[in-house]
């Protein structure tokens, strides 16, 4: 399930849902992204998104994972607008019989998340505005993945 | 009449978001278009890791544009 929201959610929550009636698939793994204060320089940082477009790429990368990867089902929560230090942007949870898929499911989902997935992002701090570009770390993260034969 | 779409910084420095363009027969007219009026905006959508979906689907190169067609451009994007 793929969900964009401007409305502050609950990790804990999600993931008692993700996880609930499960009998089969003995390995859940998530991950939360928390919003960064840094230092006072972020008081706000502001999500964009394209709404179908968004929701679209995200599919299909999902899509991509639960072919590569054995999992049986994933949760991508991710939030749009504006948010404050310390709020949830990002949920992400796999479901698989056992628990290397689930991280690496997991994984692989965030590396694209944070270079891939139509985002834009701007940090607003005292000293004002300015839009946030993936750094050369997640152009390399991403990268990890290239060279790994799909299963 | 298309409807351009401009994404991230793109619609920080157009100073718009969103905009009816009713000239442009492709995506090289309507590049051409915006930078005639606007140099600097026309300059920031050739730049590096700029890329179109027209109707909602990525393009590379040039393509004929609809009269209902959505064009939108894209800086790099980054999620999480």
């Amino acid at each position: 399930m793929i969900t964009l929201t401007d409305q502050p959610f609950d990790p804990g929550d999600l993931l008692s849902a993700f996880c609930a009636g499960r009998i089969e698939v003995g390995a859940i793994a998530s991950f939360t992204g928390l919003a960064r204060a840094e230092a006072g320089a972020t008081t706000t940082l502001e999500l964009e998104a394209y709404p179908g477009f968004t929701e679209a790429e995200i599919g299909k990368i999902a899509e991509q994972a639960r072919a590569r990867f054995a999992v049986d089902d994933l949760m991508i929560c991710h939030r749009v607008g504006k948010i404050g230090p310390g709020e949830p942007v990002v949920f992400v949870a796999t479901a698989a019989r056992h628990r290397r898929a689930a991280f690496e499911a997991c994984d692989f989902l965030m590396d694209y998340l944070k270079s891939k997935a139509p985002f834009w992002k701007k940090e607003h701090g005292p000293d004002g505005a300015r839009w946030i570009e993936p750094r050369a770390e997640d152009h390399a993260d991403i990268s990890r993945w290239d060279k790994e034969t799909p299963r | 009449m298309a409807r351009v779409l401009l994404f991230g910084r793109l619609s920080d420095l157009a100073g718009w978001r969103e905009r009816e363009v009713a000239e442009a027969g492709s995506i090289s007219a309507l590049r051409a278009l915006l930078a005639a009026e606007d140099p600097q905006l026309g300059a920031a959508l050739a730049g590096p890791g700029v890329q179109v979906a027209l109707d909602q689907a990525i393009v590379r190169g040039d393509a004929a544009i609809g009269p209902k067609a959505e064009v939108a451009f894209l800086p790099p994007m980054s999620g999480g």
